[in-house]
C-alpha cells in the first residue's frame, strides 16, 4: 500500500510539475490519467520494493552528496588528462569482488562506478564486476573499497 | 544581489561549456572506443550538470526551476544507463580494449570467459 | 555568458559528428550520436534562455527520453549476433571504393 502512495505522490509532483495549468478540468484529467497509470502499473505487477525503494530514502542523499564530491573530483583528473594527451593514459581492465548482499546494492554500486567519469562497469556477474577504467590508480582505488562500503552500508 | 546571480550563473556556466568542449576534443583524441567513452562521461554528468545549474541560477520561476532539475535528473539517469549498455554490447560482441601490455593477458581470459 | 554556452555547445556538437563520421568501428558512432543528442538537449535549454521563451524546456525534456529509448532500441539488435566485430571490417570497408 505505501509503494502505491509513494508511486501517487511522484506521478502528481511530475504531472503538476510540467502542467502549470491548474483550473478544475485540466486537474480532473490528470488524476484520471494518474489513476490509470496506477492500475497498469498494478496490473503488471511492477510496484514494488523495488520499483519505488523507500527503505532507502533516509540514507540515499548523504551518499548522493558524498558521490557529487566524487564524480567533481573524477571529472577534473579525466579533463587534465584529455589535455594531456594520449600518451598519459593507462587504460585497464579487471574483475573486482564486491561485497553487496542485494540486487538493490549491486545495481547502486554498478551505477555508481559507470556515473564517474573515468571508470565504466562493463558487466556484472554473480559477486564479480568487470570495470575498465582509464587510469589504473582508479581500478586501485575502487579495490580499496571505499565506495564499496558505503553503499554496503547503505543497504542494511 | 542581481549582480551575484550574473556572475554565478556566468561562473557555471563557462565551466560547464569548457568542460563539454574538453570531452569533445576527448572523444576526438583518444585511442580507442573504451576511452573515448569516458570522454563522453565527463560531458554527461558534470558539463550537463554545471550548465543546468547555472540556468537554474538565473531562472526568475518556480516551474522552470522544476523543469531544469528535471532535465538534470532525467540526464544523470539516462547518462550510465546508455554508457553501460553500450560498453556490454561492444565487449560481447568482441571488440577488445587496448591495455597496458602487463595487462593483455588479463584481458585475453575475461574476455574468452565472456563471449 | 548564454551566447558564447551555446556557441561551445555547437562547436562540440561539430566535433561529435566528425568522429561520428570517421569512426572506426560501429560503437563509436553509436556513442557519437547519444553525446549528440544530450548535447542537444543542453542546446535547446539553453536557446530557450537566449529567445527569453522557457517553454522550450518541455521539448527539451521529451528529447531526452527520445534519445535514450532511440540508443537502447538500437542497441537490442546486438543480442541477435548481427553486429559481430571482426578486427578486419575496417579493412575491408577501405578497400571496397
Amino acid at each position: 500500500m505505501k509503494h502505491i502512495i509513494s508511486l501517487f505522490v511522484t506521478l502528481a509532483a511530475f504531472w503538476l510539475l510540467n502542467s502549470g495549468h491548474y483550473s478544475v478540468l485540466i486537474l480532473s484529467l490528470g488524476f484520471a490519467s494518474i489513476v490509470l497509470i496506477l492500475v497498469i502499473a498494478r496490473k503488471m505487477d511492477v510496484v514494488d520494493h523495488e520499483s519505488q525503494p523507500l527503505y532507502l530514502t533516509r540514507k540515499i542523499f548523504g551518499y548522493h552528496l558524498w558521490l557529487i564530491k566524487e564524480i567533481i573530483q573524477a571529472n577534473i583528473t579525466v579533463v587534465k588528462h584529455i589535455w594531456l594527451g594520449k600518451k598519459s593514459i593507462s587504460p585497464s581492465l579487471k574483475k573486482i569482488k564486491i561485497s553487496q548482499q542485494t540486487d538493490m546494492g549491486k545495481v547502486i554500486y554498478a551505477n555508481s562506478i559507470t556515473l564517474t567519469p573515468g571508470t565504466v562497469a562493463i558487466d556484472l556477474v554473480e559477486d564479480e564486476i568487470i570495470v575498465h577504467a582509464l587510469l589504473y590508480k582508479d581500478i586501485e582505488s575502487l579495490e580499496a573499497g571505499e565506495m564499496d562500503r558505503r553503499v554496503t552500508l547503505l543497504e542494511r | 544581489m542581481d549582480m551575484i546571480i550574473t556572475i554565478s550563473s556566468g561562473f557555471f556556466l563557462l565551466i560547464g561549456s569548457f568542460l563539454c568542449f574538453s570531452g569533445a576534443i576527448g572523444l576526438l583524441r583518444f585511442p580507442d572506443f573504451y576511452t573515448r567513452m569516458h570522454a563522453v562521461g565527463v560531458t554527461d554528468t558534470l558539463g550537463a550538470g554545471m550548465i543546468l545549474v547555472g540556468l537554474m541560477i538565473i531562472s526568475t520561476d518556480f516551474l522552470v526551476f522544476a523543469k531544469l532539475a528535471m532535465v538534470l535528473l532525467l540526464t544523470l539517469l539516462i547518462g550510465p544507463t546508455t554508457s553501460h549498455v553500450l560498453a556490454k554490447a561492444a565487449f560481447h560482441n568482441g571488440l577488445t580494449p587496448k591495455s597496458l601490455s602487463n595487462q593483455e593477458k588479463n584481458n585475453k581470459e575475461i574476455s574468452s570467459s565472456n563471449t | 555568458m548564454l551566447i558564447a554556452a551555446t556557441l561551445a555547445i555547437f562547436v562540440a556538437m561539430i566535433l561529435a559528428i566528425i568522429r561520428g563520421v570517421i569512426g572506426p568501428t560501429l560503437y563509436d558512432r553509436i556513442l557519437a550520436v547519444n553525446m549528440f543528442g544530450t548535447k542537444t538537449v543542453l542546446l535547446i535549454s539553453l536557446l530557450g534562455f537566449v529567445m527569453g521563451r522557457p517553454e522550450f524546456l518541455d521539448i527539451a525534456i521529451v528529447y531526452a527520453l527520445i534519445n535514450f529509448i532511440s540508443v537502447i532500441g538500437v542497441l537490442r539488435y546486438s543480442d541477435t549476433n548481427q553486429f559481430k566485430h571482426s578486427p578486419n571490417d575496417n579493412e575491408s570497408l577501405k578497400k571496397e571504393p
